[in-house]
């Protein structure tokens, strides 16, 4: 077995394009860094990829180059204090990154979240999921060369969800508003009716966004038959999220842990066939028409109410010693925290499990055999954010 | 999903020799776990993705946790003979723990839907002895985070296909998220420093109270 | 036919370029900074101290208990306790802080200090526009800086500000009616005993 500090595996010098013989000394390979300042790997990620003419052989993937030890600053931090680090995990979708972080502590300390809390981390979920899948499906087309159109309508809708996370937590991205046991504040008069007029109109703008780009000729050409994920492989590698029910299966964890209040609504949960790019592209667009769905049961059945347990402290959270691991279906798979408790005010061990990271162990298994430009194709259809990936 | 203690009965039976214990968990969230010892855990691990009842073929989550050898006094009430007459003493003892890393692993069934359990394996300390089995032959989804445990922790993996750094440099030396962990010289000024970063800041130069004003 | 839906989605594209012209809802940049978008009520930037009346010595809420300090998760504010008092809001002599100053270059804008603030003596600014040539001493803000009047907080939050302007008052009724002497009792009663104010 090669020493676990040798650079004998392909692919560790960056920049260098190498000829590589392949044994049996036939022909030539090409080793090709797609290096991390990149316009198409989604921020700075790196991949090592060897080829054979055009086709893809092998695929390294590389990254670290955002690695902000956050783990180890939540370990001098205190638990309040760790939650506007979250935001800034998966930067695009900070909502579901606070609700899974204080579920975990929730777990850890055994609070209680009252009901219109609840309500309201449902709805600001759902929108984070439609503004995220919104904004994957304009990137991938961007990456497929369509020059930013569909990116930009997407981005419209998003502004508008921003303006109503700005209105109720004071920032559009990093909002820093879900607190253990509750949520920070309520919303303020009128944002319930601004949501509803958001989530109503946003069905149109699915239509419109679907009439631009689902039948069209190129990305058909481009997508189908592209990055086949198996089943098997996928449940084996732990991926997880859109790209797990594109390739057909059945496990959403709204549905298998039914956290928070989503047994209360009714929602179906697409399956792809095939496990190609065109099939994670279209999981995301139906999963956007069931998010709509669950929006409107929730901003119709919101109760009044207080949005603190009221026996939660703000300051000075220091649970018992013990453990706790909690997940929730963030938009890219499953987003899970791992708290270990000594007792003290900061935790012991914080561990986040980031969805991005974990999908992209069947990155190279998925691009063997196809050209360069799928490459990166696939790469988008994975919907990285490096912020999780390298935390 | 049967009880933890029913599936350690049945471990028991079909990996002859494995030890498995139970650890208790005291919070709230009720997740106790399986601790395997190392020589037992790949075949253990085989069994429990590939038991009927338990299908665990899903991986969720591997971390790495760093347990310093940590000297506690702990106080105990002993019966002793004192003057004759049998009564009890709190004696205080010194209790050691600690002095290993830890892997965790958190497993869910999607064909079944159930979960978690959580596995644990201990090496046997933290400074040459650091080997642990892999088990990316048995869940793929573990080769990444293994790595990353490998590179923050010091944890080397047996039989991973590529145990390499993942998120540090292939260079670098030592390994960040062990407690003892000591950070390389290189500060730069700051305005306002504080506790830790102060007594870094005071190596350098004399910081003087911010605002220049 | 091969490429229906790509005229399909040029009709779409089409549609609203042309439709730009027209409706506000397909056109949705703004000429900044001759134009401004208007900020919902609760948004945030930056922290500032909050003073009541015209002094922003005397009337600053901030009693340099330092819990912001303690709890700002990157560190970025810096307190040094007084070491005199001056009188707060309701008479109580309380110690102010001599130096107040945050690293905005490090600050981001969680408002955690907000939050754990027991005076309500910190807030929200709004104000982003804050580039400055100097990377280090432009962005680190002192108290003076820092320190604005209850007016600029009504302006810029107000009904944030009406809330606290409420419980602020209300405390200084119970502060007040502590501090008002115990009624005469009538004759016939033996006379109670002097309460401690």
């Amino acid at each position: 077995m090669t020493s676990p500090t040798s650079t004998a595996a392909l692919g560790q010098r960056s920049g260098v394009v190498e000829r590589v013989s392949k044994p049996g000394g036939e022909g030539e390979w090409l080793e090709v860094s797609m290096g991390p300042q990149h316009p198409s790997t989604h921020g700075v990620f790196r991949m090592d990829v060897v080829l054979d003419g055009e086709r893809v052989v092998r695929l390294k993937p590389v990254f670290g180059y955002l690695h902000r030890n956050h783990e180890k600053i939540a370990e001098g931090t205190t638990y309040l204090g760790s939650m506007p680090y979250t935001d800034r995990l998966d930067y695009f979708c900070s909502m579901t990154n606070n609700w899974a972080y204080a579920l975990a502590v929730e777990k850890l300390a055994g609070l209680h979240v009252p009901e219109r809390a609840e309500y309201l981390r449902v709805i600001l979920a759902e929108l984070t999921r439609l503004q995220n899948h919104a904004s994957l499906c304009g990137f991938l087309l961007q990456d497929m060369g369509a020059m930013g159109t569909p990116l930009m309508y997407a981005f419209r809708e998003r502004e508008k969800i921003l303006d109503l996370f700005e209105a109720i937590s004071g920032a559009r991205m990093m909002c820093n508003f879900m607190r253990f046991g509750g949520c920070r504040c309520d919303a303020p008069p009128g944002w319930l009716d601004a949501a509803r007029r958001v989530v109503d109109g946003f069905p149109a703008f699915l239509d419109e966004f679907e009439a631009l780009l689902s039948e069209n000729e190129i990305i058909m050409a481009r997508t189908q038959g592209v990055g086949v994920l198996p089943r098997e492989l996928a449940i084996n590698a732990g991926v997880t999220g859109p790209m797990l029910r594109a390739s057909g299966v059945n496990y959403d964890i709204r549905k298998v842990d039914r956290y928070g209040i989503y047994d209360r609504f009714e929602f179906k949960i697409p399956l792809g066939e095939h496990g190609d790019t065109y099939d994670r592209y279209m999981i995301r667009i139906l999963e956007m028409r069931e998010s709509v769905k669950i929006l409107q049961q929730a901003l119709r059945d919101i109760p009044p109410g207080p949005v603190m347990d009221p026996k939660a402290k703000l300051r000075g959270l220091r649970p018992k010693p013990g453990e706790a691991y909690a997940r929730i279906e963030a938009p890219k798979g499953e987003l899970g925290f791992y708290l270990i408790s000594d007792g003290g005010p900061n935790p012991y061990r914080y561990r986040v499990r980031p969805p991005s990271f974990i999908n992209l162990t069947v990155l190279e298994d998925m691009c063997r055999g196809h050209t360069v430009a799928d490459v990166v194709v696939i790469l988008g259809s994975v919907d990285i954010v490096l912020g999780e990936v390298d935390r | 999903m049967d009880t933890l203690e029913q599936i350690v009965a049945r471990a028991r039976a079909a990996v002859p020799g494995a030890q498995v214990t139970i650890l208790p968990n005291e919070s709230p969230s009720g997740q106790h776990s399986l601790l395997v010892d190392a020589a037992h855990a790949l075949a253990l691990a085989r069994w429990l993705r590939d038991d009927p009842d338990l299908r665990l073929d899903y991986c969720s989550n591997v971390t790495g946790v760093d347990w310093p050898e940590v000297e506690r006094v702990e106080k105990v009430r002993v019966k002793k003979v004192v003057d004759g007459a049998e009564t009890e003493v709190e004696e205080t003892r010194k209790v050691r723990s600690g002095g290993y890393l830890e892997a965790v692993y958190h497993l869910y069934s999607m064909h079944k839907r159930h979960g978690p359990v959580v596995l644990r394996m201990r090496t046997e300390n933290r400074a040459d002895r650091v080997q642990l089995p892999s088990l990316t032959p048995v869940w793929r989804s573990a080769e990444f985070q293994e790595r990353e445990i490998y590179d923050l922790f010091g944890i080397v993996f047996e039989g991973h296909p590529d145990l390499r750094r993942i998120l540090m440099w292939d260079e670098f030396k030592d390994h960040p998220m062990r407690k003892d962990y000591v950070e390389p010289d290189d500060y730069e000024w700051e305005p306002t420093p504080h506790d830790a970063v102060l007594a870094k800041a005071r190596k350098h130069f004399t910081p003087t109270t911010s605002s220049g004003a | 036919m091969l490429g229906e839906a790509i005229l399909k989605g040029l009709a779409v594209t089409a549609k609203n370029f042309a439709l730009s012209y027209v409706s506000r809802a397909r056109l949705v940049t703004i000429q900044y900074p001759e134009e401004r978008q208007p900020l919902p009520e609760a948004t945030r930037q930056f922290p500032f101290l909050v003073y009541d009346g015209d002094d922003p010595h005397a009337g600053l809420r901030c009693v340099a208990c330092q819990i912001c300090e303690k709890e700002c998760p990157p560190q970025c504010i810096y307190i040094v306790k007084s070491k005199d008092k001056k009188p707060d809001h309701t008479g109580k002599p309380q110690f102010y802080p001599a130096i107040f100053d945050i690293d905005l270059s490090v600050c981001m804008s969680c408002q955690i200090c907000v939050e754990v603030c027991p005076f309500d003596a910190i807030k929200m600014d709004t104000e982003f526009e804050l580039s400055t040539t100097d990377r280090f001493h432009g962005l680190l803000v002192h108290k003076e800086q820092l320190a604005k009047s209850n007016a600029y907080y009504h302006k810029i939050h107000p009904t944030e500000a009406a809330a606290v302007d409420a419980r602020l008052a209300a405390e200084r009724a119970r502060a007040d009616a502590k501090a008002k002497p115990a009624p005469p009792t009538p004759p016939q009663k033996p006379a109670p005993a002097p309460t401690p104010a």
